[in-house]
């Protein structure tokens, strides 16, 4: 009977264990395996893997938001620059067409300016023209008269008085020639 | 009766001052199933006891794991990071210490819950301060370290280079081989049996001296001897946190030599 035998020396000697005692001891190491074998270092690397991963994740996310905001930048500064060329474009044309609008007003101006100059121009001569005319024969009646009422006597002699007339009028024009 | 006073309090009654002996450790009454193998004792409740609260917290820890840790799973992580990257990374390397990390953390916990309940009120006894634990432990750790070995380099090699360490000349072989043999194949487990067993028994002995010292002193002896008492029970007070650090202590070393034996066993030469 062994199992007696080591029963009775395990009461006395601490360094045999009895047989509960190595029953026990498997069993509560085993279930302490099992535990950590299947539950605790499984659960502990998944929550490692896991924050890893979460980090990688965000660091890449970080690198893609970076990505974009400098493709954004690079984007919004040539279109800038395009803008600014454009605008830069516009301006020299605008200039352009102001000037050329300018100078198309002004030669309108000159040649409208010349236009009434001329009709002025034109319209002063024929009025002299007209006033020379009415000047001269309303002249010519004073004259009659006058010299009529100088005289004192009718001159009914119209090729006398004609002739008369004629004469203070080229008389008239020489001494206005000179006076010019 | 002894025995039934014993379960609470530690320590010695009577007129005389009893010094605590191996009846602290020995034929224990049974408290269930008695005479079965399945028979328990104090120390059998204890060790059921610590090792079924250490697996609850652990559960309670890592029940539902968060990306941000709370409390629970920070210290979980803490004290699990701490068994991978001081005991299996450091000495079996990352790939090594993968594997056997599950193995190491359940014993380095394991040991250190059973060892715990010897300053924890109401228990008063380690649950490894009886030989079948350690014993247990020491053999699994033996098991572990010859099969790693063999699974590594084939079983030649590795007795090879276990027995006839390289770099040596061949005669001293004849001296060399027979003191490895003993060291690696005997000594081992039973050292590491025996460091954990003797140092959870006389811890547990210091601390029922010191208390059961002072309990003698002043409710016993009275008067001036009570003095006595003040100074036994100034040093089971200290003692007691001696105590928790060998308790901590023990847990590792068992743990690191486990390791430190796989990785002899797995390495190409010594």
């Amino acid at each position: 009977m062994p199992e007696l035998v080591l029963a009775a020396e395990a009461e006395t000697n601490p360094f045999l264990p009895a047989i509960y005692d190595i029953t026990w001891s498997a069993v509560v190491f085993l279930v302490v395996m099992v535990f950590f074998v299947r539950f605790a270092i499984p659960r502990f690397r998944q929550i490692l893997d896991d924050r890893a991963e979460a980090i990688e994740g965000n660091i890449a996310k970080a690198d893609d938001a970076q990505r974009k905001a400098e493709a954004a930048l690079e984007q919004y500064t040539t279109q800038l620059a395009e803008a600014r060329a454009e605008a830069g474009r516009i301006r020299d044309a605008a200039r352009v067409d102001g000037q050329t609008i300018v100078n198309e007003l002004k030669e309108q101006a000159v040649i409208a300016a010349a236009r009434v100059t001329a009709t002025a121009k034109a319209q002063i001569v024929a009025e002299r023209q007209a006033a020379v005319i009415s000047l001269r024969s309303e002249v010519g009646t004073l004259a009659i008269d006058l010299a009529s009422g100088v005289i004192g006597e009718s001159l009914t002699n119209d090729e006398k008085a004609s002739g008369i007339v004629d004469r203070f009028l080229a008389d008239l024009e020489a001494s206005e020639k000179v006076v010019r | 009766m002894y025995y039934a006073a014993n379960l609470l309090v530690p320590m010695a009654t009577g007129d005389e001052f009893q010094a605590p002996g191996i009846s602290e450790f020995l034929g224990l009454p049974a408290l269930f199933f008695e005479g079965t193998p399945f028979e328990i004792n104090r120390i059998i409740l204890v060790r059921i006891l610590a090792v079924a609260v250490m697996l609850l917290l652990f559960w309670l820890a890592l029940r539902k794991p968060s990306r941000v840790p709370g409390r629970g799973q920070s210290i979980a992580e803490l004290v699990l990071g701490f068994v991978q990257v001081q005991i299996a990374d450091q000495i079996l390397g990352k790939e090594m210490g993968r594997r056997y990390l599950p193995l190491l953390a359940g014993m380095f916990f394991g040991i250190l819950a059973m060892n715990v309940t010897g300053v924890i009120p109401a228990l008063n006894i380690s649950g490894t301060a009886l030989i079948g634990m350690p014993l247990l432990l020491g053999l699994v750790a033996y098991v572990v370290f010859i099969y790693a070995g063999i699974k590594q380099l084939g079983a030649a090699k590795f007795f090879k280079n276990s027995l006839f360490p390289a770099g040596v000349p061949w005669p001293i072989y004849i001296l060399l081989a027979p003191i490895e043999f003993i060291n690696i194949f005997i000594v081992r487990p039973i050292s590491l049996a025996l460091r954990l067993l003797l140092n959870m028994m006389v811890g547990h002995l210091l601390l029922v001296l010191c208390f059961g010292a002072t309990s003698f002193f002043i409710f016993t002896a009275g008067g001036w001897l009570g003095l006595f008492g003040i100074g036994t029970l100034a040093f089971g007070f200290i003692f007691t946190f001696v105590e928790f650090a060998v308790f901590i202590l023990q847990a590792y070393i068992f743990t690191l030599l486990t390791a430190v034996y796989v990785q002899q066993a797995v390495a190409e030469e010594h």
